[in-house]
């Protein structure tokens, strides 16, 4: 059995700032009722290589492919509109949509967000926020759905409900989901395709496969769930061992950072303790 | 326009004549500043809209140089700079506003030099500095309203791209808004409402009348469009208003317009129970 048709082709893309390569010979495949995930530490290049294969940046090498006619529902990572320009979520949704306002509604009750319907688009909390931006994607009837961190700034139970609600958006619809998340455990589940990106593609895959890569492993740690938490607020670097050490011991010898190591991954539980595992 | 030319022909006191024109000049201006304004507020780009005008003093002299029509060497003057500065601000070397004052201040300066030093001009700068209402042309009504109905045309061609834009300049662009020209397309349209401003503000006060309208007009919106219409309103009341000042009490009209359009601006954040939406 073939596979589905490609929907996004990237074929080795490098992207450069200046001297530095933010991403370098990236490749990348989204298919129709697929879900690839795009996970790595915070400056990885996956938001470069969202906008890359959305055409926004241009690649220095490499070249991206679209399906032909291929609608894509993009969904950025936050919206940050002036409080003085008076939009109701309404009005939000009839700049990009023709659609009458029963599709709206509709649209907006798939995603749980009906009852901002005529609210302020900047009085809407971070989880409401996600919800009218993926319901805008979604007006666009898309054949890609691309995602860029959906559930910033929304709370551990907002997350889980948001990843359900894009898995069951792709079972209802059929189509590809691009996703970017430096939050592991939670995507992981609920992915068909995982691709570890560290400015260069670390290791791809399925979700299992790729937890048990020895680079996988090396990025995240053995505690790889809770230490996607940990990326979030703290700065740290990666020991040529591949443990978690503070930035600038990098090449320090194992003995040198373990307890650095050790005190890094418990952290990363304590913050974990009150999540539920996907 | 029409006011004005009716005015004309059938031979009303000079002094009649000369306010109605006035009149007519400042409400034609306001109903065009206050949509481009409530534009300009929304993308923060109040420095920029004072860089470009007061870079318009340059074209004033270029347009005294070249023995054109001053409009024209305004606008030309403006979307130079506007062009220049939007190739810099990609540069990131500087912080925006720091390249904004930088421009600013040294245009201003220069156009100030270029009129200074010619000779055979005598050019009332205190007219172009902060506006002369009470000596509007004919002309410059023509011009005022045949402009401003061609500025607005094109903003209502561009206006809901614009505001997309304005919302997630990305998310126009995967949408397929032709994000760079659209930009160019607002810029002269500020140009042009630099220009047209110009007579009755002055390029010192000119974004003033495109802000301070704005302004007044968000609290009592509910929509972009309310908005844009409510700043028309109110900046057509700050001109008469400030007209009115001026001739009564003999106060330099441009300020008195500011001052006007300032006062009103208070007194709507005053007034209790305004809708905010």
């Amino acid at each position: 059995m073939s596979p589905p048709p490609f929907l996004l082709q990237c074929d080795a893309l490098t992207v450069r700032r200046g001297e530095r390569a933010v991403l370098d010979n990236v490749s990348l495949t989204v298919r129709a009722g697929e879900i690839v995930t795009l996970i790595g530490p915070n400056g990885a290049g996956k938001t470069t290589l969202v906008k890359t294969a959305l055409r926004l940046v241009k690649p220095d090498q490499g070249s991206v492919r679209q399906r032909p006619n291929l609608s894509i529902g993009y969904m950025p990572q936050r919206l940050a509109v002036d409080p003085t320009l008076p939009l109701t979520v309404r009005r939000f949704l009839a700049l990009w949509s023709k659609a009458d306002a029963d599709t709206m509604r509709a649209t907006l009750a798939e995603v749980g967000a009906t009852h901002t319907f005529d609210r302020a688009i900047q009085t809407l909390s971070g989880g409401e926020a996600q919800r009218v931006l993926l319901a805008r994607a979604l007006l666009r009837q898309p054949d890609l759905l691309v995602l860029d961190e959906p559930v910033q700034a929304v709370d551990v139970h907002g997350q889980i409900e948001l990843f359900e609600l894009i898995g069951d958006i792709r079972n209802r619809r059929g189509c590809g989901v691009l996703l970017v998340s430096h939050d592991l455990h939670l995507v992981m589940a609920r992915t068909d395709t995982v691709i570890c990106l560290n400015r260069h593609v670390c290791c791809h895959g399925k979700p299992e496969d790729v937890s048990r890569h020895p680079e996988y492993v090396a990025l995240f740690g053995r505690h790889a769930e809770a230490l996607a938490i940990y990326q979030h607020s703290h700065d740290h670097a990666h020991a040529d061992d591949g443990c978690v050490v503070p930035a600038g011991l990098e090449h320090t010898a194992h003995a040198d950072h373990a307890a650095s190591c050790d005190h890094d991954h418990g952290h990363g539980h304590h913050h974990h303790g009150d999540h539920r595992h996907g | 326009m029409t006011m004005g030319m009716a005015t004309i022909t059938t031979g009303t006191t000079g002094m009649d004549d000369f306010l109605i024109r006035a009149g007519a000049a400042g409400v034609g201006l306001a109903l065009l500043a206050g949509p481009l304004g409530c534009l300009v507020v929304w993308r923060r780009m109040a420095y920029f809209g004072d860089t470009l005008a007061h870079s318009a003093l340059l074209g004033v002299a270029l347009g005294f140089l070249a023995g054109i029509d001053l409009n024209i060497g305004v606008v030309a003057v403006c979307l130079c700079i506007a062009v220049a500065l939007t190739l810099l601000q990609e540069q990131r070397r500087l912080a925006s506003d720091t390249l904004l004052g930088i421009v600013s201040h040294s245009t201003l300066s220069l156009g100030l030099i270029a009129l200074a030093a010619m000779q055979t001009v005598r050019v009332d700068l205190l007219a172009y500095l902060f506006g002369d209402i009470l000596a509007v042309t004919p002309a410059d009504l023509i011009a005022i309203w045949g402009g401003g109905v061609v500025v607005l045309a094109v903003l209502a061609l561009v206006w809901r791209r614009l505001l997309a834009l304005t919302v997630d300049e990305d998310l126009a662009r995967v949408e397929g808004v032709p994000v760079r020209w659209i930009r160019l397309a607002f810029t002269l349209l500020i140009a042009a409402t630099i220009a047209l401003a110009m007579k009755i503000v002055g390029i010192l006060l000119v974004t003033s009348l495109l802000i301070i309208p704005a302004a007044t007009a968000r609290r009592f919106s509910r929509s972009p469009e309310m908005m844009a219409v409510l700043a028309a309103l109110a900046g057509a009341v700050s001109v008469l208003g400030g007209l009115a000042a001026s001739l009564y009490a003999d106060l330099p009209s441009g300020p008195a317009i500011v001052v006007t359009a300032a006062c009103l601006f208070l007194v709507g954040h005053l007034l209790p129970g305004a809708r905010r939406g």
